[in-house]
């Protein structure tokens, strides 16, 4: 029993305990920022000490290597850490102005956070599904927290009806799984050649059927377009970016440390489904006005991209799809900084609400410009150079197909990008004066913008820096 | 010093460019330092060519060995292309010529832009335009003069249409460029042809190559070659059929009329022909060519010159007719005569235009010389001068056009006495129209609202200057021996013929009598003469309709060919790439239809991709165990 494995996650817990202490302590009606604050710093404190934990050699394992903490680990939960901390920062406004129980909320994205980290960690199909479950559970919440809008709580229901089917696929995967291999182990299931049956197949297939609902790929992406428009702005953020992340993480572990001599037969499923969702993604993004929505189909294109990555099933395809899951933080992170400012400010996070920040927010509009070009791909965002890693590694694989549809598809999402840019700097008819108003920008959000904004355009020019972190913390993973 | 300037050659034609670039970049609002700027960069590449002429003597260089410096500039493929300077006397003799015509044209543009707004941008063009004739000059590729050819062009464009906001002068300017690049396509192919065919592009490679290609395999491709690469001089020095852009190039202002017909753009063809002497002497048959064409194109144009009103067109008729007489001597065998030529051309047509120039802008923009006259009272200074260019257009010993005119008539002579009778009627003819053009503007009558002042010192002094080089430039040239250093080939005997001489100096004086008697003493009446001549002069006076004839063909054929292309672009081309938009955006609102807000569709969605993942396991499964079974 190494506890010094799970040191990130009990740090996590004495948080979030201690967040829900400081709640109750609060008078009510009071104002909630001292729990934010506290929330911020201990992730950064926490965020700070897993800078120390990189390590060569063996990785530190807990309970029977349920459980394991190696760099890969390390790479993604520091990806969940910088995400939430980001979150926290910048809807601190969003918050106050339009949660009711601001206290709760941060308590509940801490335990959301949790999950993550124990899916990361996962070895074994068991943790990983507890992972997944405290994680989405939290999530379910989160999504309906927002108790004043309807569309708030039709979300909510609407991810828990099909999150529940989802959890019920993926459980009766892992039992088939667990049938035919003998054990829940990944490292023990891998050797097992009764996988091979129809029955390993089967349940294989469902347990991937289980991430790729986390990762909304389509067609089992339906329910995030309805649940990233109705959720509060900032917790579709951290569905976009974190919660995908994770589900990324475990779906790596899982395909590349349980079932890796099942190559042949799920290589061409997660390359189908891999283009089904770069094609579908892009155009149904086309025909949205409201922003949530239409980051939700970029989203689903965008792990598109990702699985993409995967399919090419080699060193530099995960080392490629964990440049693009951070790079995609710090472009998501721009994005709905600049979107949960509008929404608090404005009402809403359609084209028409965004029309004319360009006067009323220059910065604003400059960050989120840069954040959706860096989706988009285009030089000299780190998108371009994420893209460049994940098709070079696909074309190497020998998917050059996937690459091009690829890039046939980001050239096409480059308009609904645009789109926004266009309503952002476009010039205002005299009835439309008043978009011009300079809009109050929290100095927090205002931070998280520019470094998000500052990151993405570092990465791009120099990809190097990440790379070399990717690089080690994928190298030990991949032996 | 002689050797750091030919050593240090390369920067002729980067000084100006320089300026280029910093009145350009920088100080384009403020006139009078851009001028500075201009003038400074052109006075030390003149003195640089001074210095490269002096090493050129002293040295010597000689044609049958220049001086060659160049640098890899880019590699393609296993071709290398090549950037740097050649030097011989023929190289040497250019650069003097446009360094000196470049820097007094430049030092009158101070006067004669003083009160035009956009003078700053005018100095940058003409520093671009003599940077990039004399990168032209210096070329020891074929590679690199096509790539300053088309600089000139550019510049050529520019500066025509320098006054942009005139219909007129846009006009012009599109004209010279789009006429002079059907003449660059024909001679890129013959470019292409000679990279194809020999492997390099270096002129003293090519000129090595030859003699061996030529006995192995004939002449055949290298007359194709030829005739191609001669298209670009037939654009860009207006011969005939191409000459229709360089009368109206003169809506540009004055000093740029000046550079183009003297020492920039116009030369570059007759130069190139020089260049590559080594290939067209080498070919009977395109020389033949060469000299058709340049006879015809000088007295074709000398017709034109006599009924023409404007002064700059007739200028601009002499210089297409002048040039037609390089060309003659080029396809004669004379490169020492043509090149000759050339030099004491540039100096008194320089001269000529300045001239012009000078008395349009002190007429207020008037250019008929039929309303000028008497103008030679109100601009001393400026009538000795336009006497001057006139008498050694003409040919009047012992002016510069006296001894460059005789050589070429002499080495006609010896070849053709068709193309000899041809170019002493030309010489007839222009000493006539040019007597005219003299005697309507400057002689007779003042008349009554006649504005005309003596111009500002700016525009004076150059005008002195080419007058003198006028003068001395022939006798200078014929008596140091000019063609001990520009030849090809034999160095041809210097002496003059007195039998031609004297009868093309006869003729010369019999058109200023015949002149003087219909324009000053008015004994013949030049209305009458014209009604004579009825057809003949219509035709003339209407430039044999080569412009109207032109618009003919264009509105029939390349109006008709570009509407067909513009239904294609836009019904097909435009059709596929809207109908793909329009493609992509219907689909998403297809795909769209089935998200309807319905978590019962999500779900079965969900499933039914589950359930068809699950059969492809089943399947999977099937085919390993029916492959594999044994392994079991």
């Amino acid at each position: 029993m190494d506890f010094m494995a799970v040191q990130t996650e009990i740090l996590i817990l004495i948080l979030l305990l201690a967040t829900l202490v400081m709640d109750l302590a609060i008078a009510k009606g009071a104002s909630r920022r001292p729990v934010a604050y506290l929330t911020a710093a201990g992730l950064a404190a926490i965020f700070a000490h897993t800078c120390g934990l990189f390590h060569e050699g063996d990785s530190p394992v807990f309970c029977m290597g349920l459980f394991i903490a190696d760099n890969y680990a390390l790479f993604f939960k520091q990806l969940f850490l910088l995400g939430m901390i980001f979150t926290v920062l910048f809807s601190l406004d969003y918050a106050e102005k339009c949660l009711t129980c601001a206290g709760e909320f941060y308590s509940l994205l801490l335990s959301a956070l949790l999950g993550m980290c124990v899916m990361a960690s996962a070895n074994d199909f068991l943790t990983a599904f507890i992972g997944l479950e405290l994680m989405t559970v939290s999530f379910y919440i989160l999504v309906g927290f927002r108790l004043s809008s309807a569309d708030s709580g039709e979300a909510a229901v609407k991810y828990l009806v099909v999150g529940a089917g989802s959890t019920a696929v993926m459980l009766y995967g892992i039992s088939l799984v667990y049938g035919t291999g003998g054990s829940l182990d990944f490292a023990v299931v891998c050797q097992n050649v009764h996988l091979f049956y129809a029955a390993g197949l089967a349940g294989t297939v469902l347990v991937i059927v289980g991430f790729f609902f986390k990762l909304s790929v389509i067609p089992f992406h339906m329910w995030a377009p309805d649940v990233y428009q109705g959720a509060p702005t900032p917790v579709t953020a951290l569905l976009a970016m974190a919660s995908k992340a994770a589900g990324l993480a475990v779906f790596m572990r899982v395909l590349f440390a349980a079932f890796p001599f099942l190559g042949e037969y799920w290589l061409p499923v997660v390359a189908g489904f891999s283009a089904l969702s770069i094609i579908g993604g892009n155009l149904l993004a086309i025909r949205q006005t409201d922003l949530k929505r239409m980051l939700a189909y970029s989203s689903i294109a965008q792990a598109g991209y990702m699985m993409a990555g995967i399919a090419a099933a080699n060193y530099p395809g995960v080392k490629a799809v964990m440049f693009y899951a951070m790079l995609y933080v710090f472009a998501n992170v721009g994005a709905f900084a600049v979107l949960s400012v509008v929404d608090a400010e404005r009402g809403g996070t359609s084209q028409r609400h965004v029309t004319g920040l360009s006067q009323a927010a220059p910065l604003l509009a400059a960050v989120m410009t840069i954040s959706l070009l860096s989706m988009a791909g285009i030089p000299p965002t780190a998108g371009f150079a994420g893209k460049i890693y994940i098709f070079t590694a696909a074309v190497d694989r020998g998917h050059l197909w996937l690459a091009f549809i690829g890039f046939v598809m980001s050239m096409i999402s480059v308009y609904y990008y645009l789109q926004v840019t266009k309503a952002m700097y476009r010039d205002l008819a005299p009835e439309e004066e008043a978009l011009a108003a300079p809009l109050r920008v929290p100095p927090a959000a205002k931070a998280v913008a520019l470094i998000s904004a500052a990151a993405t355009l570092a990465a791009g020019i120099c990809p190097e820096g990440l790379a070399i972190l990717t690089n080690l913390a994928s190298r030990t993973f991949m032996q | 010093m002689f050797d750091f300037a030919l050593t240090h050659a390369w920067l002729i034609p980067l000084l100006p460019a320089l300026a280029f670039l910093i009145i350009g970049l920088g100080t384009r609002q403020d006139k009078d330092t851009s001028a500075k700027i201009a003038i400074t960069m052109s006075a030390l590449s003149f003195l640089l060519a001074l210095g490269v002429a002096g090493a050129v003597i002293t040295r010597p260089v000689v044609m049958a060995d220049p001086f060659v410096m160049k640098t890899l500039w880019a590699k393609v493929g296993d071709i290398e292309l090549f950037m740097g300077v050649l030097v011989d006397p023929l190289t040497a003799m250019m650069l003097f010529v446009v360094t000196t015509v470049a820097l007094l044209v430049q030092i009158y543009s101070v006067g004669y832009m003083a009160h035009d707004p956009g003078a700053g941008r005018f100095f940058a063009f003409l520093s671009l335009f003599a940077s990039s004739m004399l990168g032209l000059v210096l070329s020891v590729n074929f590679m690199q003069m096509y790539a300053f050819w088309e600089l000139v062009g550019l510049c050529s464009y520019l500066l025509i249409g320098f006054y942009y906001y005139k219909d007129s002068a846009r006009e012009a300017a599109k004209k010279a460029f789009i006429t002079t690049r059907i003449g660059d396509f024909g001679m890129l192919l013959g470019i292409l042809l000679v990279q194809l065919t020999f492997g390099t592009l270096d002129f003293l490679e090519l000129k090595a190559l030859l003699p061996t290609y030529i006995w192995e395999t004939g002449g055949g491709i290298l007359t194709v070659i030829a005739l191609l690469l001669f298209i670009g001089p037939i654009g860009k020095s207006g011969q005939f059929p191409l000459h229709v852009w360089l009368p109206d190039a003169m809506e540009g202002p004055t000093p740029v009329s000046a550079l183009i017909h003297a020492a920039t753009m116009v030369v570059a063809g007759v130069y190139l022909v020089g260049r590559a002497y080594f290939l067209f002497s080498a070919l009977p048959v395109v020389l033949e060519v060469i000299a058709w064409v340049g006879g015809f194109t000088a007295i074709f144009a000398a017709t034109i010159a006599i009924t023409q009103r404007p002064f700059k067109r007739i200028l601009a008729y002499s210089t297409i007719s002048q040039l037609g007489y390089m060309m003659l001597a080029l396809g004669v065998g004379s490169l020492t005569a043509s090149m000759f030529h050339l030099m004491t051309h540039a100096f008194f047509k320089a001269l000529l235009f300045l001239c012009a120039g000078a008395v349009i802008e002190a007429m207020h923009e008037e250019a008929d010389i039929f309303k000028m006259g008497g103008l030679k009272e109100r601009m001393p200074v400026t009538f000795r001068c336009m006497t001057i260019g006139v008498l050694a257009i003409a040919g009047v010993p012992p002016l510069a056009g006296f001894f460059s005119k005789d050589a070429i008539l002499a080495a006609a002579a010896e070849v053709s006495t068709p193309l000899y009778i041809l170019a002493t009627v030309t010489a007839f003819l222009t000493a006539f129209y040019m007597a005219r053009l003299l005697f309507v503007a400057f002689f007779g009558e003042v008349k009554p609202d006649c504005p005309a002042q003596e111009t500002n010192a700016w525009m004076r002094w150059p005008l002195v200057v080419l007058a003198a080089l006028s003068v001395v430039s022939g006798v200078w040239g014929h008596f140091a021996g000019f063609g001990e250093w520009v030849f090809h080939g034999p160095i041809t005997e210097e002496h003059i013929s007195w039998q031609i001489a004297g009868t093309s100096v006869a003729l010369t004086l019999l058109a200023f009598f015949l002149a003087y008697e219909i324009y000053v003493a008015k004994r013949w009446s030049s209305y009458e003469i014209s009604r004579r001549l009825g057809v003949l002069y219509t035709l003339s006076y209407n430039k044999y309709y080569i412009d109207e004839i032109y618009t003919v063909i264009r509105n029939t054929f390349v109006d008709k060919f570009g509407a067909v292309l513009y239904w294609f672009d836009l019904h097909i081309v435009d059709g596929i790439v809207n109908g793909l938009a329009r493609f992509t955006g219907g689909l998403s609102g297809v795909l769209g239809l089935a998200e309807n807000g319905q978590v019962q569709r999500y779900v079965t969605v969900f499933y039914c991709g589950a359930i068809a993942l699950v059969a492809y396991s089943l399947v999977f499964a099937w085919l390993v165990l029916s492959v594999l079974g044994g392994a079991f």
